[in-house]
């Protein structure tokens, strides 16, 4: 049984834990850094703990404090969120070694997921269709050129132990390539350790569509399908919708089948996504499984009425899934709006001083949020201050009320990037249903 | 003499020229972390770099000074 869950995170998606648990009647344990000692996920928990000093290295990276605390307040379980250490196997390991639950897959399920290139080989295995791309990854420019020539230009380079867009970029041209392959080798070096990349070719016009599942430990695996994701900036998702306005209901149902198909080849337990990317005649292809919970997943759980907060703690106790796939349904449309702390023309983040928040309200209208009124964002972490999520029974609907709800929408003292969604959601493009990965350099960054 | 100043909070995470070094307008003088992004501060005027402010690791605030160019 779980009755006390150590939240090995910060920001909204601690809060959005501990809302789950404090419904399920399970005691809920914070963790800070010096920064976030007065932060709101804080003071929702039931009991909190300092885990070191603001650099995510010194605090939130730091497993063995993590579990210090864990012991200390005697935890059955540990959450990680998303981010931070939510996709490292390592830590999936000490906390299962230490005795916790780990909420979230097994070790080697993290690890192979984590790995691009073992990612795709897995998948290609399980009969799901992958990007065409290099089987192996490049060391060297010289190699990334061979490989590149074989694929035909543009490609992808990608990071093979990348994430959050770092050391990702298009290239046109071997001589592009070259300048590229340097640049993305290093930050990739600095920032996962490894510098290895592969190459993707780049499917023109291509949207963003995850499929979310959910699998028990006794084999079962259902998924609550798609959501959009084609709206980004610096490969960000900025804005985040389900169902997509763009699939088939029979481009749906393979989608689904294929997550679903590829999630029982891998032996994978807990709450995933797999994102695909999907060009203009609905093919799909495999891009990477993100082996945790995930920032979207509001909208999900808006059109299905289920809380995946919920499912995942009861999956890691060992409880049979709660619904067959039949039983899972969809209605209406959901369309969530990530708030960024940044400047809304430039993308550079903004942190400084809150000096008042006004939250949209209402009924359909839904706030996750990590500030309030006379509060510091600092610099230390992600610029994601706040989610907007809306609901509403057909798109055009969701579109307006989320409209409204960005216009009454007021964080006032630092930038935000609310101007930016509002041109967003308001671009012929946006409400006709049109959004590709290339909306934002298309229509809206200057 | 020209100050480079930073444009948001954040920390010093690479300072890629020295003390003496000839830089052009445009020309990277720093890169900052903030909110998991690197932000490059350029000079915006030609000359020698004077002095660095600043260290790598340091935290800096909006309108720090980083270096002076004369």
């Amino acid at each position: 049984m779980i009755n006390k869950i150590l939240i090995a995170n910060r920001g909204e998606i601690a809060a959005r834990i501990i809302r789950t648990c404090k419904k399920r009647g399970i005691r809920t344990i914070a963790i800070y850094s010096e920064a976030d000692k007065d932060a709101p996920h804080v003071q929702l928990a039931d009991e909190s703990a300092c885990v070191g000093k603001a650099p995510v290295n010194e605090s939130y990276l730091n497993s063995e404090k993590i579990l210090a605390i864990a012991k200390e307040f005697r935890a059955d379980a540990i959450h990680p969120g998303y981010g931070f250490l939510s996709e490292n196997d390592t830590f999936a390991s000490l906390c299962r070694d230490e005795g916790f639950i780990f909420i979230g897959p097994k070790s080697n399920v993290i690890q192979k997921m984590g790995d691009k290139i073992e990612a795709r080989k897995a998948m290609k295995a399980a009969g799901v269709p992958v990007v065409p791309g290099t089987e192996d990854a490049a060391q060297t420019a010289e190699e990334a050129v061979q490989l590149a020539g074989e694929l035909g230009y543009p490609v992808m380079l990608k990071a093979s132990a990348g994430g959050g867009g770092i050391g990702m970029q298009v290239v046109h041209s071997e001589e592009e390539l070259v300048k590229a392959f340097e640049n993305n080798s290093k930050r990739a070096l600095s920032f996962f350790g490894n510098g290895a990349m592969f190459l993707e070719k780049k499917i023109e016009n291509a949207r963003h569509i995850e499929i979310q599942i959910l699998a028990d430990e006794h084999g079962n695996v259902v998924h609550l399908f798609e959501r959009e994701c084609s709206i980004q900036r610096r490969n960000q998702k900025v804005i985040e919708e389900a169902p997509s306005t763009f699939i088939s209901d029979e481009t749906r149902k393979k989608m689904g089948n294929a997550a679903v198909q590829a999630a029982k080849a891998i032996g994978y337990t807990n709450a995933g996504t797999i994102e695909f990317l999907v060009d203009k005649e609905e093919n799909f292809y495999f891009l990477e499984m993100n082996t945790r919970i995930q920032v979207e997943h509001p909208v999900t759980e808006e059109i299905t009425g289920i809380d995946i907060v919920a499912a995942q703690i009861s999956i890691a106790q060992g409880n049979v899934l709660e619904i067959t796939q039949e039983g899972v349904t969809m209605s209406g449309h959901s369309i969530e709006a990530r708030i960024y702390a940044e400047n809304p023309d430039t993308f550079f983040p903004s942190p400084g001083h809150i000096s008042h928040v006004t939250f949209p309200r209402g009924q359909h209208v839904r706030n996750e949020v990590a500030i309030r009124s006379d509060y510091d964002v600092t610099p230390f972490y992600d610029p994601m201050i706040a989610k907007l999520i809306v609901k509403a029974s057909t798109r055009e609907e969701a579109i307006i009320r989320l409209k409204e709800a960005l216009e009454v929408y007021k964080i006032e003292g630092i930038k935000t990037n609310i101007p930016m969604l509002l041109k967003v959601i308001k671009h012929e493009a946006f409400v006709s249903g049109n959004t590709t990965t290339a909306f934002v350099e298309t229509y809206i960054k200057k | 003499m020209e100050e480079v100043k930073a444009s948001m909070a954040g920390s010093v995470w690479k300072i890629v020229v020295q003390e003496g070094d000839t830089v052009e307008e445009g020309q990277d003088i720093v890169i900052l972390e903030s909110m998991k992004m690197e932000i490059p501060i350029a000079a915006e005027e030609s000359g020698v770099i004077k002095e660095l402010k600043v260290a790598e690791g340091d935290f800096v605030n909006e309108d720090d000074v980083l270096a002076t160019i004369e």
